[in-house]
């Protein structure tokens, strides 16, 4: 038996398929994986997020710690409640794992980090975080909610107070704040608008009915998948993990370089990495992503040769890859040579099928981003 | 629990099989198997004139979180796979024992075919493998 969230003697009796996942005993599906894929795209969804590792620091020196601990700089978050989405870093760049850093006050901040990664995250910020008297306290005492699509918010702004309301449905995409006694942010992990909300685990049960009885509909983990990877939002341990540093991740953005005096951790390894790759002597690899122009459906692990003879040729792996319920093609995220590839072929069983190289997300809000692609499914056009 | 039609032959690995009057068979999976694996989004049939050996891989059912290989519950030398699974690979789902059938399969010294079970026999694997 894996560990449980508040919520899942409610799963169950909402007749969820129980999955194990990162060591916790979750709902992957309900009724329909894909039903309840569009009815975030759609409508709105609620996933119970409540296995992620809440952890808050607190002390004077808290920005300080963060400006080393994380990939991007915190000196960006200047307004209480803004959240910045990063990574840390290993000494040698490679990526420990993803997270949000919410900025509450000038001493207190919090973190969300993955739960499968929970352990080595902790043991990792703790030890960082001593030199520097930052009190680190994992808040297990929390349930969280994340509450995605076009109706997500207004549905949500309803189980509120008045006053909270109008709160909730003022904040801005990344911020967050505490509201009735929760702290609401406009964040997700499905290419939608949306709510995250932290609560104390005893509400988490009435709210997850109350949000059912809005038209919410409950979502497992298997719709989550396949909405970020439309998205194009990388999972950890499948598109980067110790073994691979953010510019080879489809993360760059995520990493500060500037101001170059703010000596992060994983800053040396990453200027070497980008001094080797301005010498266009070391080959570089990168995060693309990829649609499948034959049947089929890409997977993570099968094989991409970059065909060619020209920069980029190669080969590479799919890090990610699913059938697409809006697209209804097969999509992935694939680590290849680094080059102006835009077609590539996918070993898929010992076929060797096309695929196009397009810049992710491939759906925002409800909507196609790729230009010309067709479904290839003729009877639903 | 599933639907197991009383008319059809089974196997361990949740294939159906069905007896034409031409003599050949019809193969799919049973309503077990299509609800475990979820919602169906791409099938892979067999060509005709495929000759199976008993127990290989002969389809690809895929889900949206995996790909699953069926296997071949008899020998014999396939006369066609189902042209509508192409773009209709909900039909599994939706018909299991009908619309979604994969297969038809001409059999090669049925006697020889080892391993099918009867629907009761069936039903009583499902109910250990507690569906």
């Amino acid at each position: 038996m894996g560990r449980r969230t508040p919520l899942f003697q409610l799963h169950q009796e909402l007749g969820a398929r129980i999955v194990d996942f990162g060591g916790w005993d979750m709902p992957v599906q309900y009724s329909s994986q894909i039903g309840e894929h569009h009815a975030v795209r759609r409508a709105a969804g609620v996933f119970d997020v409540s296995h992620m590792c809440v952890v808050d620091l607190r002390g004077a020196r808290t920005r300080e710690f963060l400006r080393i601990l994380v990939a991007n700089d915190v000196a960006r978050l200047k307004v209480s409640g803004k959240a910045l989405y990063s990574c840390l870093l290993k000494e040698s760049g490679g990526v420990i794992d993803d997270l949000i850093v919410y900025f509450l006050t000038d001493d207190a901040f919090r973190l969300v980090v993955n739960a499968g990664t929970r352990d080595k995250d902790l043991a990792w910020i703790r030890a960082h975080a001593s030199k520097l008297d930052v009190e680190v306290v994992e808040r297990t005492d929390l349930a969280m909610l994340a509450v995605q699509g076009p109706e997500a918010r207004a549905k949500t702004a309803k189980l509120l107070s008045a006053k909270g309301a109008s709160a909730a449905l003022a904040l801005e995409m990344f911020r967050g704040a505490e509201i009735d006694g929760w702290f609401i942010a406009r964040t997700g992990y499905t290419g939608e608008d949306g709510f995250e909300v932290m609560m104390p685990a005893s509400a988490a049960v009435r709210v997850w009915r109350e949000l059912n009885a809005l038209g919410v509909a409950s979502c497992g983990l298997g719709a989550r998948d396949t909405l970020r990877l439309e998205a194009g939002m990388n999972l950890y341990g499948n598109d980067m993990d110790e073994t691979t540093h953010p510019f080879e991740s489809g993360l760059g953005w995520t990493v500060a370089m500037e101001p170059s005096d703010r000596r992060f951790i994983g800053r040396d390894a990453l200027e070497k990495v980008l001094a080797d790759a301005a010498s266009g002597r070391v080959p570089q690899r990168r995060l693309v992503g990829l649609l499948l122009e034959d049947r089929g459906v890409l997977r993570s692990h099968q094989k991409v040769t970059v065909p060619g003879t020209g920069s980029g040729q190669g080969s590479g792996e799919i890090t990610s890859g699913t059938f697409s319920p809006t697209l209804e093609r097969s999509i992935a995220l694939a680590r290849i040579p680094a080059g102006a590839a835009t077609q590539v072929q996918v070993d898929i069983r010992g076929k060797l099928l096309n695929a196009r190289v397009v810049k992710p997300p491939f759906v925002r809000f409800g909507k196609p981003m790729l230009s010309n692609w067709t479904s290839n499914n003729p009877e639903k056009p | 629990m599933s639907d197991v039609p009383a008319d059809l032959q089974y196997t361990k690995t949740h294939e159906w099989i069905r007896t034409l009057p031409d003599g050949t068979v019809e193969i799919g999976i049973t309503d077990h198997a299509q609800h475990a694996l979820g919602d169906l989004v791409f099938v892979e049939v067999p060509e005709g004139g495929r000759k199976l050996a008993l127990g290989e891989p002969c389809a690809v059912v895929e889900s949206v979180k995996a790909a699953s290989d069926v296997y071949a519950p008899v020998a014999g030398e396939v006369t066609m796979g189902n042209p509508q699974l192409a773009s209709q690979p909900e039909a599994v789902n939706n018909d299991p024992y009908g619309a979604g059938w994969l297969m038809r399969v001409r059999v090669v010294n049925a006697a020889s075919t080892p391993g099918l079970m009867s629907a009761s026999d069936y039903r009583q694997l499902l109910q250990r493998e507690g569906d």
